[in-house]
């Protein structure tokens, strides 16, 4: 069939990269992006598992939630939230670049995207190592007695601070994760930009990988307000 | 005879091309099918072994076959082999990944290279559970509870939890490319109301598989959390709630249960008004009844948990709930039997296995009502009971349906036809082996046997003796049709390309199709199941 | 009934009788309906069986029909729904006055102490006639208490209380399961439950060691923690006052009422800090991991000994949190 002179007619009409099972590049881009969209519904449901377990033991053990949030830099997480927005910019921006057939353009920004996802996992990486010192990483080694100390006006229990950092660290751990993932996305998207693949005609992958990391980037601005502004006022 | 003339006439996705490589780098949807009906063959008779020992152990009442360790493990491992690498996948990736394309015109699936992640993905997983099973096993149950699984057991808990969470992703990937291709790949002419209802049941599967799933697979990963960094995310002991570990538990897990009853739904709803020569009583009512139990099954899981420690007004929601999910899937039967009122009628083996499927899945979902009374649920959960219920609706219902989509579309997928006689034959059996094993189980249920026991007290013995006669009987069942499915591919006789006289694009093809499944594109211009149009095959039943 | 091929357990509390009415009900339901659909397909099979020159009638559908077979299914469902409900409602209300003992499963036994300190091991004897309500908790992993006879089931829990009442009405030795997967012995973690005439069950009590009563036993492990220290019973101390506390509302610091029942007890004594009573600092020491569970039951009956009885204990019930 693909060796028929009908088929040698239609090679001619489309452009290399719409799949033989497809009949028009329209329904390629559709059935891409409707597939993202359906993805990335699935990863709410993932991280909706931690986000519910969050959300019960918060209610359940507010004072110990509250000490351990206020034992995280502040300052680093408001950082790495800029970085993210920036990046989220970056794509978008590249975005635009691909559907007005800049290629240079489009390979900076998604550069400077990988750039500020690298920074916002070494951000992350310090503020990790933060808890390592602090004795705040889960398990043997874990220690509360710092914050027990510091917050003298309620009363700590060691085994709910340390549910709120098992916690901590299991929804960034799954967001760096992810953070990781959308770094080697756009390395892979980079490359082939760079290579000229992506024109006003066609640019889907960079469009659903943008997707992907808007989708990070949505996770996090949900964690940041959850896990490091939980009251933060003079505790009572 | 004409077999070697015939195949080497017409190139179809069989002979196009030859070698080990052009299965395992295949996109084609149909190749990728019959990759999956290799594995999960293969698992289904794992699970089946294990759950022979099982009922050997359960001939006598003391422990006498295996040690205790042991049998805890073969139920454990007897249920995640069946439900996450056979159960799970079964219809929708063998029937469905063949079907879905060619039923709406379409030459494959959206996403043809995440097709093949999709079975590399159970692949992996499913060495990953052989490799469990074979250096030790692990013994905590299907179910996972805390903290026995995080604390408290000693065998390979993790490594089981890490192969069902691989399992899990490739069901989300078929349930992605099953979602966007019927959005995005319907033919000309084919509007959802056009569509074969089997399509709408894997629509709704498919449903359930995209937002279910995650769900398991992140309780699974804090579970291996717990397990290596000893949080205490479910352990009392740490300030965490093993309570919360069932609730995201089952809410997977109540949904699976619709994932793996509803594709078999499907199937039936092709076979019946084909052997009937009618067009299905109630279309809209079927199709809407399939995304109703796609709806109401993440309402109702806290039905698994009413002697769990939850709050009697918990209780009375979730039971409520529970009854309105019921109604849907007896709304079915009730379109199913009327389908057959005057019709015009064979008993060819699919047609067989429906009525199976319709009488056995009536009896567990009627036993379904028992389990969601909570007055009754308090004295039968965690029996036997529970245990013949969800038999009836996997094994009775699921399986059955199953393999009755394999004989109606055997002809299809190989181009040749089974032998009747043997098909209505190994019918029987299955039907007759699978009540004796487990109607006794109710009344071992309602006795007090409670579930997961190795040893019992001797008073129920007798329903044990009889139950493991029958899953002798079944067993034979289900090795008949794997040989004689295999003996056709060479010898049985070759199929036309409707052999049935069904309605559907997939008959108008040939059997079997070519590598894009038609020469071109359809354009549908009549209603599904049209079968005032469609003249009845001479002979339905095609003796070899 | 049936005793060759019996298809019940005995009938041993008065609870059973309204469980097997329902479930007779159901059978007989599930039978017809079962009945009816395999009756409907054989008939139909039959009577329209493929013959030469009799075509099919394409027939849409009938929505009339679709509404009424699924209004009446989902009336018959209701009230199904609503007598199930029922009886678990009077399963899970235990009545004031109740006979307490207390059980703590562990893998692979059931530890059970009466009232009056007796006791026993895997065996529960009671009295006919007499409501008894199970206290019960487990050490380690998750169990579930199951007697077949009485057609109650309830889950025992490792960090809380959960609570199963019966009232036996036949004297006879009945099965006790566990029915929660809990590890190699779960189908070794059986017993028996006896339930002896009255004047039988007096002299059983009063037959076995005399260890003093759970709560004497509750008062002296009390005074040997230290606890009078600030619970005194004659001024206020540092701690509230506990005569009279239990089975009331109690108001705590971040203005919540809760009833001070046995998991109030128990999380007060376990990690005290999570719900302090107004007025009080959160100074209590924690006594999670100095404290058995056998312990714990002594002085969660010592404390309710501080009470009226009878009044309180039963009268809401409050049962387990969710």
């Amino acid at each position: 069939m693909s060796d028929s002179p009908i088929a040698v007619e239609q090679h001619a009409e489309h452009g290399p990269e719409l799949r033989h099972h497809f009949e028009t590049a329209e329904q390629q881009r559709n059935a891409a992006s409707l597939g993202m969209w359906i993805f990335l519904g699935t990863e709410i449901m993932f991280f909706g598992g931690m986000f519910c377990a969050y959300l019960i033991y918060r209610l359940n053990y507010f004072n110990e939630f509250a000490a351990g949030s206020r034992s995280l830099d502040v300052t680093l997480g408001t950082v790495n939230t800029m970085v993210l927005i920036c990046s989220s910019l970056t794509v978008a921006l590249g975005v635009r670049a691909a559907q007005m057939g800049k290629r240079t353009l489009l390979v900076i920004l998604l550069l400077l995207t990988i750039v500020f996802g690298f920074a916002f996992l070494g951000i992350k990486g310090i503020e990790w190592y933060d808890k390592y010192k602090e004795h705040h990483i889960p398990g043997a080694s874990f220690d509360a007695s710092d914050l027990i100390r510091d917050y003298p006006q309620i009363h700590i229990d060691p085994s709910h601070e340390q549910l709120y950092f098992s916690l901590y660290f299991a929804m960034t751990g799954l967001h760096a994760l992810h953070m990781i993932i959308g770094v080697g996305i756009f390395a892979f998207l980079t490359f082939h930009a760079w290579k000229g693949r992506y024109t006003p005609h066609y640019y889907t992958p960079i469009e659903i990988g943008g997707l992907y990391w808007h989708f990070v980037d949505i996770v996090w601005i949900y964690l940041f307000p959850l896990l490091y502004l939980i009251d933060r006022k003079p505790l009572g | 005879m004409a077999t070697a003339a015939i195949t080497a006439e017409r190139e179809h996705y069989l002979n196009k091309e030859y070698g080990i490589r052009s299965w395992l780098l295949t996109t084609d949807h149909k190749r990728i099918a019959l990759l999956y009906l290799m594995s999960i063959t293969f698992f289904f008779f794992i699970g089946g072994f294990f759950a022979l020992l099982i009922r050997l152990e359960l001939l006598t009442p003391a422990g006498d076959l295996v040690q205790a360790d042991t049998y805890n493990k073969l139920f454990t491992m007897h249920g995640m082999v069946m439900i996450f690498f056979f159960l799970i996948p079964s219809i929708p990736a063998v029937l469905g990944n063949f079907l879905v394309p060619i039923m709406i015109g379409a030459k494959d699936l959206a996403f043809p290279r995440i097709n093949l992640l999709s079975w590399y993905l159970y692949i992996i997983a499913g060495v990953m559970m052989l490799h469990c099973i074979v250096t030790g096993g692990v013994d905590t149950g299907w179910t996972f509870y805390t903290p026995f699984s995080t604390a408290f057991s000693n065998t390979k808990v993790i490594e089981a939890g890490l192969a069902i969470f691989v399992a899990g992703f490739s069901s989300i990937l078929t349930g992605l490319n099953f979602v966007v291709t019927i959005h995005r790949m319907r033919a000309p002419g084919m509007t959802w109301s056009r569509l074969p209802l089997f399509i709408w049941a894997h629509y709704a599967t498919s449903i359930i598989q995209l937002l279910g799933t995650p769900v398991l697979a992140i309780t699974l990963v804090l579970v291996v959390f717990e397990r290596v960094f000893h949080l205490g995310i479910f352990d009392p002991t740490r300030g965490g709630d093993p309570l919360l570990f069932q609730h995201l538990f089952w809410f997977y897990s109540h949904p699976a249960v619709y994932i793996m009853i509803l594709p078999s739904m499907g199937v039936v709803t092709e076979i019946i008004p084909c052997f009937s020569r009618k067009r299905i009583f109630g279309y809209h009512a079927v199709a809407l009844s399939s995304i109703a139990i796609a709806v109401f099954g993440f309402l109702v899981w806290a039905h698994h948990m009413f002697v769990a420690g939850i709050s009697l007004y918990s209780a009375l929601i979730f039971s409520i709930l529970s009854y309105l999910v019921a109604i849907p899937s007896a709304i079915k039967v009730f379109n199913w039997t009327a389908t057959m009122y005057k019709g015009s009628i064979t008993f060819s083996t699919p047609m067989l296995y429906a009525f199976g499927f319709i009488g056995l899945f009536t009896m567990g979902g009627l036993t379904g009502l028992f389990l969601s009374a909570l007055g009754i649920d308090v004295h039968v959960t965690d029996t036997y009971f529970v245990v013949a219920h969800f038999h009836y609706i996997m094994v009775g219902g699921a399986v059955m349906g199953y393999l009755g989509g394999m004989h109606f579309w055997w002809p299809k997928i190989s181009g040749r036809m089974y032998p009747e006689w043997l098909g209505k034959f190994a019918a029987l059996i299955v039907f007759l082996g699978f009540n004796l094993t487990f109607f006794p189980q109710f009344v071992l249920g309602y006795l007090g046997m409670p579930r997961r026991y190795w040893q019992y007290p001797p008073e129920f013995q007798v329903l044990n003796v009889l139950s493991t006669a029958g899953s002798t009987i079944l067993a034979v069942g289900y090795v008949l049709p794997m040989l004689y499915f295999l003996w056709s591919m060479r010898y049985g006789k070759i199929a036309d390309d409707n052999p049935w006289g069904a309605a559907g694009l997939e008959w108008k093809t040939t059997s079997p199709p070519p590598t894009f499944n038609f020469e071109e594109t359809p354009e549908v211009t009549w209603e599904a199941y049209n079968y005032d149009e469609i003249p009845a095959p001479v002979e339905v039943s095609l003796e070899r | 009934m049936f005793d060759n091929f019996p298809l019940w357990p005995a009938r041993a509390s008065t609870g059973a009788g309204n469980v097997d009415a329902l479930y007779i009900f159901l059978v007989l339901l599930a039978s017809f309906m079962s009945l009816a659909i395999f009756a409907m397909i054989v008939i139909f099979a039959l009577r329209y069986r493929r013959r030469r020159g009799v075509e099919a009638e394409q027939i849409e559908g009938s929505t009339a029909l679709e509404i009424t077979w699924s209004v009446i299914p989902l009336g018959i469902f209701m009230v199904i729904f609503a007598w199930g409900a029922v009886i678990y409602f009077h399963e899970r209300t235990p009545p004031r006055g109740a006979t307490e003992v207390y059980v703590v499963a562990k893998q692979w036994m059931w530890k059970l102490e009466h009232e009056e300190g007796q006791r026993e091991i895997n065996e529960l004897h009671v009295p006919v006639g007499r409501d008894v309500k199970l206290i019960m908790t487990s050490q380690d992993v998750i169990h579930s208490f199951y007697i077949p006879a009485f057609r109650i089931k309830q889950d025992v829990l490792p960090g809380r209380y959960t609570t199963l009442w019966f009232r036996a009405t036949k004297p006879g030795v009945y099965h006790l399961f566990c029915a929660e997967y809990c590890g190699t012995q779960h189908s070794g973690m059986i017993g028996q439950i006896v339930v002896l005439e009255p004047a039988q069950y007096e002299a059983w009590l009063s037959g076995g060691l005399a260890t003093g009563s759970l709560a004497s036993n509750g008062q002296n492990i009390f005074q040997q923690l230290g606890c009078p220290t600030c619970h005194r019973s004659d001024v206020q101390g540092r701690g509230p006052n506990l005569a009279g506390v239990f089975g009331k509302p109690v108001l705590l610091e971040d203005g919540r009422t809760v009833i001070a029942d046995e998991n109030y007890v128990r999380e007060s004594i376990l990690s005290p800090s999570a719900k302090v009573v107004s007025g009080f600092k959160p100074i209590m020491p924690v006594f999670q991991g100095l404290v058995s569970e056998e312990q714990l039951n002594a002085l969660v009956a010592y404390v309710k000994s501080l009470s009226p009885p009878a009044g309180a204990a039963g009268a809401k019930s409050p049962e387990t949190r969710e």
